[in-house]
Parts: C-alpha cells; structure tokens; sequence
C-alpha cells in the first residue's frame, strides 16, 4: 500500500506548510497500520528550506521536481507534472493541502486521471469496503457544516482527498530519519504557462493561529469595530491571538485571515473564548476540538454554551474589562 | 459570436438545512429547502456582465439541475444574461463533481466559440469548490481560482487579483480562460425593472401550453432544455455512474454536551472565572 502527499511551502518564507507535514504524519498512521509507503510529491522552484522535517513527520521517501519556472502556481505545469509522478509512483492514496494551492490543483489531477477527489476532509481511515479491498474512508462536513459525510471512492484509483490546514495534529515528537530525496525527470512545456504574475503582495499581519495556545474571539454579538478593541484588549491580557466568526467579519469588525470556522481556519488551541459569538454550526467546525471553551454571551440559550466549559451570561462589554482587570491582578 | 459562460447553480439555502432534507440513499432531497441562487455565482455573473457589456460579448448562463433550477436562470435574465441554458435530465442525478464538470464541459464546448468561463469559487451544498477547475480540465482552459478582483479587461486578455492565501497575486493571462470568483470581488446588480418585466413569464416548454407556447416562443421567453441525448453525451460518466465518489453515510451534526460551569456576571463571578481560566491554563501548560 501506497500513500502520496502533495508537499507545499510557503512561498514568502520558502518552508514547509504546515499542512503538509500534518499530512505527512496522518499519511504515516495510515501507512504504518497497513505496512506501507508514504512517498511526498513536491513541485516548484526549488525545494523549502526545511525539507528534512518532511521526514521526521513520516514521509519515507520524497519526490522532488523542480524548475525556476514554477515559482508561481502555474496550475496547468503542477497538473501534468503531479500525473506523471502519480502514475510512476502509483499510490492508492493521494492527499493535498485544502489550501489556495491545493483545492487549485487536485481538482485538476482528479479530473485528468478521471478519478474522485474529496474535499475538506476532517477524518481519514483505511478498512476494507465490500469487493474493493482496502479503501480510505473519508469524512467531512458538507451542506453548510449541517451535516458529516463519509465518502468513498471504491472503484478508482487512486483515492484522492484534501484535508485543510490544522485539522490532523502533528506529534509532540517527531521520527529520528534522514532524508531520501529522488528527483523527477520532466520537461516543462510552453502551453503550460498561460498566466503571468505580474506582481504578488505579502497579506498584512499574517495570523498565527497554529501556534497560538490561546485564542479570543469576538462575533457579532461584540457590536462594532470599536467594541472589538476589547476583544484585543483581552487577547492581549492572555498573551493570545484574536479571531472571529464570519458575521464579525462580514460586518467589517476584523480582517477576514482572522475569520474560524468552515469556510476559515481550524483552530485546536488550549483555550478558546468566544464573545458574542452565538455558535452556529459553522463556527463550531473550525473550534470545537479546542481543549477548553470560554462563552460570554447575553442570551443563556445560545447554541456555544452547549459546547462551552465555562461561560458568563452577560454583556461583554462590561464582563471583558473586567475579566482584564482580574487578568492583570492574577499575573502579580 | 464570441461568448462569455457563467455556471450557476442552484442550491438549497444551508443555513436552515433539518434532517428530512437528506434522502436514505445520502443525496440530497432539494424539494425539501428554499431554494437559492448560489451566492458566488452572482458574483461570477455580475463579473460576466460587465465584461460583456465592455467587449460585446454574449452572456451564457449556464445550469445543471432538476427543472426548477429555472428559477436561477429566470433571475439571470432579469439582471442582463443574453442566454439561459437548464440542463436536465434524470441521469443526470447524484452526480459528483467529476460527471458533473464532464457534462458542463461539453455544454462549454456545445454553444462554441467560449472565451470566458465564469464560475462561483464554491457552492454552499456541496461545498467542494472542484467543479471549476475540472471544467477548465477538460475543455483545455486556462484557469484562475480565488479571483478577488477583476483589474483589466481587453479584448486579448484580463488581469485578475487572486487570493493565493498567503498573499495576493496580480494575474494576467490571455483567453481562453475560466476563473473561479470569490464574494469580494464584485457586488452583484439588482435585477433590472424593465427585464423583469420582459421576462417574468418565462419558464421551460413545459410550462406552456399549446397556444402560449407560440407567444412564448416569439418573446424569447421558452428556456431551452438540454437532456443527456441532446448533448450527444456517454451517459457511463454522468450522474452516479460517472461518479467515482459514493455517499457511503450521512450523519447530522447535534450539539455534544459538556459540563458548563456557569459564573455570575457581577465582579466576584468574573474574578472567579479568571481564576479557573488561570488555573486550567498554567496546568495545561504544563
Ligand atoms: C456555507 C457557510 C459557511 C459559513 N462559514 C462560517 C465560518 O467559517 N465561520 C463562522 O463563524 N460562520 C460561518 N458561517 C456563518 C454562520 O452560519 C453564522 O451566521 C455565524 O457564525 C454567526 O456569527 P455570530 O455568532 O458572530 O453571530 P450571531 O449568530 O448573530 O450571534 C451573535 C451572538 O452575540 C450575542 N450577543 C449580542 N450582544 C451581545 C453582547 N453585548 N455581549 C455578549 N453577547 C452578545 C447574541 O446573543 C448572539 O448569540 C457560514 C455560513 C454558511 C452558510
Ligand atoms: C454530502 C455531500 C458530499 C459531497 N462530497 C463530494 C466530494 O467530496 N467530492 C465530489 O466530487 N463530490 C461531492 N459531492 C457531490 C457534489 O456536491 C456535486 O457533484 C455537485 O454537483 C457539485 O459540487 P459542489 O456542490 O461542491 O460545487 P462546487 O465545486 O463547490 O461549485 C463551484 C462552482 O461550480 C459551478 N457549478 C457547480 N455545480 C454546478 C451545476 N450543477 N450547474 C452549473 N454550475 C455548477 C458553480 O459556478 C459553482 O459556484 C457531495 C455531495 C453531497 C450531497
């Protein structure tokens, strides 16, 4: 048994993805069960500058293809590219990033190699299913996060799937393993470059949620723009990062990187409080699983306190500073 | 005439999604939810229009669905669409988005000389953003996902901003090209007074009976429908047949109850609750 990761960096600060060595890891669980190979795929303009952690995050083997033309998504180059290596390698599994990049490209594969994808996947498991032998499981939230699908691909190969960003967790520890890297031998063609990047701009205040053992977030509930300076405030207190629910974004409240949920980041932090936020479905996709939830909020049905461990019915406008006040005196 | 095609889906609306509205076999049951244009897909629109409306292009609204869907492409008319298409037919049915990008690619290929196509980044059902990209796979279309922002448009090319996550990228590239297009890049136009009035008895051949379907016919009010023989297509890669993925379950997300320890709202139970959130965290941390 065979699984694929796509690897992809970060090209601003050319390292690794956080994605892809949660990938990696998720692929190693599944292949060590099933005694197999985890091969990493990766396509660009050179390779980021900490590829050895692919390795200790449980890649066995990577295999490297790159050319100075490819340091921007030229989605059609990655496609032919990607099909050529999965057809030498011949996984049973492929997984991708859900990232810009990877929902870009996988679709393409899928589509070329006429093979099912599934998207966003939150679980992954190999068993067997009826004639087909061993398959991937795959689960993931669909119908505006209402529901939990699983969906199997049982006659095709490969099985492929996207998984977004912090839902499988790395190990506190990673293997002790050195690298084995092989290059690809392909040839870029000129039809495959049909955009020009005229310019790319960094995102400012890039959010680090990954790393953030403590998250603030604030929903419509919190009001305005200004109110929201207390979500800041608070965050501040706890040495934490700030986030929100969409509403909070849509009102224009906060920049939408900071936007938790289905359709923005998945967090797991050790502690998530949740202003004004009243814990719609979609909302809990992307916080549910942190280790501890925090819920002020004025109306004492709202949906966050059944997910909540500790909770004030109230306004947050008067309980944040508040809480501050005692955050501070605690820290002495 | 050079052609602009716009995919538009409709959906149920999510946001109020029960239990009732998933059928035992896992696909959806549409009939039992309002019904909405997907809200991307206006945006895709919005940016057909005016790109037509700037190079003369003909505007295609393009949509795979059961004969209800006409409401969508209804609404496309009233804010500018030259033409609508409803594809339909029963094998067509629990498609996944390979057969469904096949049969929209050979509708693309179909109504010919297709510059742009044009579609939401995703839809709020499926929720997979794939069916795009694999159109623009199989017609041999450039593509551009994520797109923010339309910057130029000229007769040879267009430059798009695109989302690429960790930061924006200014694209240009010639047609033909498909682009996936996000809420931010535009605000969609409200219908127009005049064209919905042109067109507010517009609906399938079916709908008609023998004697209005003449009138119909010299309004432009018939919407025509494409079935899986009129597009000549290999009925083994549509619907559940082409699909490779299966819905193997279906499970309906509830609330998972935890112990909640509630605090007062005045001074002692906030400081109370500090306490624990101290508490708890310096043992986490540890
Ligand atoms: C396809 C799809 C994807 C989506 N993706 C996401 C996503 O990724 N993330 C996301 O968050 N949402 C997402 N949504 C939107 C989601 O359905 C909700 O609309 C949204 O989460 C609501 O945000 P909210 O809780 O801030 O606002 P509301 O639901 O309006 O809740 C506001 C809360 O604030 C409380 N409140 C009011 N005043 C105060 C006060 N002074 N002090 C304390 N509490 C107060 C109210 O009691 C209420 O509970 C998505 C929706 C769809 C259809
Ligand atoms: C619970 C559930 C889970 C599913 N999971 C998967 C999965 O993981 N993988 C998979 O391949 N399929 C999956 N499907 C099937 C998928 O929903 C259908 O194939 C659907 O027809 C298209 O996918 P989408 O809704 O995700 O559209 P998206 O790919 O999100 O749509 C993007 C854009 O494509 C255009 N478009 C999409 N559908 C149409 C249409 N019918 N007519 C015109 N334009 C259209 C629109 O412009 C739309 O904005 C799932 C279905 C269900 C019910």
């Amino acid at each position: 048994m065979k699984t694929a990761v796509f690897v992809e960096k970060n090209p601003l600060t050319n390292r690794l993805r956080d994605v892809s060595m949660e990938l990696a890891w998720k692929a190693h669980s599944l292949m060590n069960e099933h005694k197999g190979e985890v091969v990493g795929l990766f396509v660009g303009d050179r390779l980021p500058e900490d590829t050895e952690k692919l390795f200790q995050y449980g890649i066995d083997r990577l295999v490297q293809f790159t050319n100075p033309k490819l340091g921007h998504l030229h989605s059609i180059a990655f496609k032919h590219v990607l099909k050529a290596m999965i057809e030498t390698e011949g996984p049973d599994f492929v997984l991708f990033g859900a990232t810009h990049t990877g929902r870009d490209v996988a679709p393409l594969v899928a589509s070329a190699m006429k093979t099912g994808l599934t998207a966003d996947c939150t679980q992954l498991y190999v068993d067997d299913f009826k004639d087909s032998g061993k398959i991937l499981y795959q689960v993931r939230p669909a119908f505006g996060g209402n529901i939990l699908a699983t969906i199997v691909t049982p006659e095709h190969r490969p099985i492929m799937s996207t998984v977004r960003e912090g839902v499988m967790r790395l190990p506190e520890q990673g293997l002790d393993r050195k690298p084995d890297i092989t290059t690809f031998k392909a040839k870029v063609q000129p039809e495959w470059i049909r955009s020009k990047f005229l310019s790319t701009v960094a995102k400012a205040s890039p959010v680090n949620f990954q790393t953030a053992s403590t998250i603030v977030s604030g929903g419509a509930g919190v009001g305005s723009r200004e109110n929201f300076k207390l979500i800041f405030d608070l965050a501040h207190a706890l040495g934490a990062e700030v986030g929100a629910s969409r509403a909070a974004v849509d009102f224009g409240f906060v920049d939408k990187e900071r936007q938790i949920g289905q359709t923005g980041s998945v967090v797991r932090p050790k502690l998530y409080i949740a202003c004004g936020i009243s814990g719609s479905v979609q909302h809990r996709a992307g916080m549910e699983d942190s280790a501890k939830i925090v819920a002020i909020n004025t109306d004492p049905d709202a949906p966050i306190f059944g997910i909540a461990h500790m909770g004030i019915v109230g306004d947050m406008k008067e309980v944040i500073p508040t809480m501050i006040k005692y955050l501070k005196e605690e820290a002495e | 005439m050079k052609k602009i095609v716009v995919l538009a889906k409709q959906v149920p609306d999510t946001a109020n999604v029960t239990g009732d509205a998933m059928k035992p076999d896992g696909t959806v049951n549409r009939a039992a939810l309002p019904a909405i244009f997907n809200p991307e897909d206006l945006n895709a629109l919005e940016m057909g229009l005016s790109i037509g409306e700037k190079l003369g292009f003909e505007v295609h609204v393009v949509t795979m669905g059961p004969p209800k869907a006409v409401e969508i492409l209804k609404h496309s008319l009233y804010m500018g669409a030259d033409n609508v298409w409803l594809i339909s037919d029963r094998r067509f049915a629990a498609a996944d988005t390979l057969a469904t990008s096949y049969v929209l690619a050979e509708a693309v290929k179909k109504l010919g000389d297709v510059q742009l196509v044009l579609a939401g980044r995703q839809a709020i059902d499926g929720d997979t953003a794939q069916v795009g990209p694999q159109v623009a796979e199989k017609i041999d279309f450039n593509q551009v996902t994520y797109v923010t922002e339309l910057k130029e448009v000229d007769v040879d090319h267009v430059v798009l901003e695109r989302d690429g996550e960790t930061r924006s990228e200014t694209i240009r590239t010639g047609f033909p090209v498909l682009l996936t297009v996000t809420a931010e890049a535009n605000t969609p136009r409200f219908p127009n007074a005049a064209r919905m009035l042109q067109f507010f008895r517009a609906g399938l051949e079916s709908d008609f009976d023998e004697e209005s379907l003449k009138i119909a016919r010299e309004n432009g009010w018939v919407v025509p429908t494409w079935t899986l023989d009129d597009m000549g297509l290999d009925p083994e890669r549509c619907g559940l047949s082409g699909s490779p993925t299966k819905v193997h379950k279906i499970k309906s997300i509830t609330l998972k109850g935890t112990d909640l320890q509630l605090f007062n709202r005045d001074k002692t139970g906030i400081q109370e609750m500090v306490r624990n959130i101290v508490k708890d965290y310096v043992e986490v941390e540890r």
